[in-house]
């Protein structure tokens, strides 16, 4: 495993590619190397792309990564797609979407399946994106569907969220019910060419006006008339505020890219430029360190009852005998230690 | 080891347009439990051997039915050992005349599937694959 993480080091791509595997299997010693290797972490800039389905979001990449490299930045990409909860099989197709990207040195993507659990899959996309980092790429895009709280929480675990939307998916509501606005940092109109793409931006902006909690201590046009609104904001984040703004690109053409990567630039530099990107980095930390935490604890307590216990409370239970917040206190009280 | 999958990587390489087949295939694999990149048509063998690499898989599979799978396959086979994957196995799946069955099995392909070949004999094929790979990697 070191001898793995030395080679990644040194740039072996097929090291890398096993590291990601050994990730993703929870691999037996595969701490070690990511111990070894998150001294040379921290460099890469980590940007989150999420949205619905057929939204767009791997042609964005595919069209984002090559705007990047045209200005010589190199790109790590870890695209996520959704086990199938019945076979536990998935079909990873991003990589149909980013043909153009092939064949360059420069451009590593790696395709993950959400796998089975919850906490899992999370872990194993901040180790995935950590070993993209420690192998040198510039830019690290880490794609998924933001379908479930995993993976809007992996989008999350990144330096700039991307939230990418559509003409003729659902109207405002829908965008406020799925929560993506809240964690956008740029929100994109992809297949801005087709019909409807003028009424989701403005819809877009408004939501972005009422509901983001950058946009409360502006002035809100109300009726025609403006108006401040009343929402406090806590002085710190007043110095510098970030509004997220609205996109419209048509990836599959390059339509755009010009200005969404102006928009991640100028985020970037917002982020650099006061507290927010130590305050970012600190929250995702204390937030990674709690899954880990619970996943650990978790994991020792399965290992220390006895075999049974768990199945046998189950049946307690079923039978109506006992209630399920009761049953875990007994195998709280049946721990060793306690 | 609690999480391992099986990684396929289903590739057409070539011109030709007909992706039904590696459709099929690559559901079927999804049904079987297994993980499939899939990549779309008109790959180069480059661009396969580099997916292969990449995506770590288990197992290469081309779909091919334009006829060029004498000059297609021994070039993928090639790229893969170029990319150091010597012990990733080829499975090849569409139009392959009997005749070519042996000097693609000499080139190293571990199973040819044309028309009318069980999903379910595929995936078993796959899945005997990786374990003697497997296998072979703890010794």
């Amino acid at each position: 495993m070191i001898e793995l993480a030395q080679r990644l080091i040194a740039g072996d791509r097929r090291a890398l590619a096993r590291l990601l595997s050994h990730v993703e299997n929870e691999r037996e010693g595969v701490e070690q190397a990511l111990a070894v290797l998150f001294a040379h972490t921290g460099r890469a800039y980590v940007v989150g792309v999420t949205g619905a389905p057929g939204t767009g979001k791997s042609s964005l990449v595919n069209a984002l990564a090559k705007a990047c490299r045209a200005r010589g930045q190199t790109v790590g990409i870890l695209a996520v797609d959704p086990t199938s909860p019945f076979t536990g099989g998935a079909i990873l197709g991003d990589r149909i979407r980013m043909r153009d990207l092939a064949g360059d040195g420069g451009v590593f993507i790696r395709s993950m399946a959400t796998r089975g659990s919850l906490g899992g899959l999370a872990r194993a996309a901040r180790d995935a994106v950590r070993l993209l980092d420690a192998a040198g790429f510039d830019l690290v895009l880490v794609e998924t569907v933001g379908a479930g709280q995993s993976e809007v929480e992996i989008a999350r675990a990144a330096h700039t969220t991307l939230v990418v939307e559509a003409p003729g998916l659902g109207d405002d509501v829908q965008a406020i019910k799925a929560g993506m606005l809240e964690i956008a940092d740029v929100l994109v109109v992809n297949k801005a060419d087709r019909p409807g793409a003028v009424n989701t931006v403005r819809a877009l902006k408004a939501m972005l006006e009422l509901g983001h909690p950058a946009a409360r201590s502006q002035m809100i046009s109300h009726h025609g008339r403006l108006m401040p609104a009343a929402a406090p904001v806590n002085g710190e984040e007043n110095a510098a505020l970030w509004i997220p703004p609205v996109v419209q690109t048509v990836a599959t053409e390059d339509q755009g890219i010009g200005e969404l990567l102006a928009a991640l630039d100028a985020h970037r530099a917002y982020l650099a430029g006061g507290e927010a990107l130590a305050r970012r980095e600190r929250e995702q930390i204390a937030i990674e360190l709690t899954d880990r935490l619970r996943d650990t604890l978790l994991a020792e307590a399965l290992a220390a009852l006895p075999p049974a216990a768990l199945a046998a409370l189950a049946e307690q239970v079923q039978a109506r005998e006992l209630d399920p917040q009761g049953a875990v206190q007994r195998l709280l009280a049946a721990l060793p230690g306690r | 080891m609690s999480n391992r999958a099986i990684r396929v990587l289903i590739a057409k390489p070539g011109l030709d347009g007909h992706d039904r087949g590696a459709k099929v295939i690559a559901r079927a694999l999804r049904d079987a439990g297994m993980e499939v990149i899939y990549t779309g048509l008109r790959q180069t063998p480059e661009m396969i051997a580099e997916a292969a690499l990449q995506e770590d898989v288990d197992v290469v599979g081309l779909s091919i039915l334009s006829g060029a799978h004498m000059a297609l396959v021994p070039r993928v086979r090639q790229m893969l050992n170029q990319n150091g994957l010597e012990d990733v196995p080829l499975v090849v799946g569409g139009i392959i005349p009997d005749d070519d069955h042996a000097p693609l099995m000499a080139l190293g392909v571990s199973a040819i599937f044309g028309p009318g070949a069980s999903t379910e004999d595929i995936a078993a094929h796959i899945r005997s694959l990786v374990e003697a790979r497997a296998g072979g990697e703890m010794a």
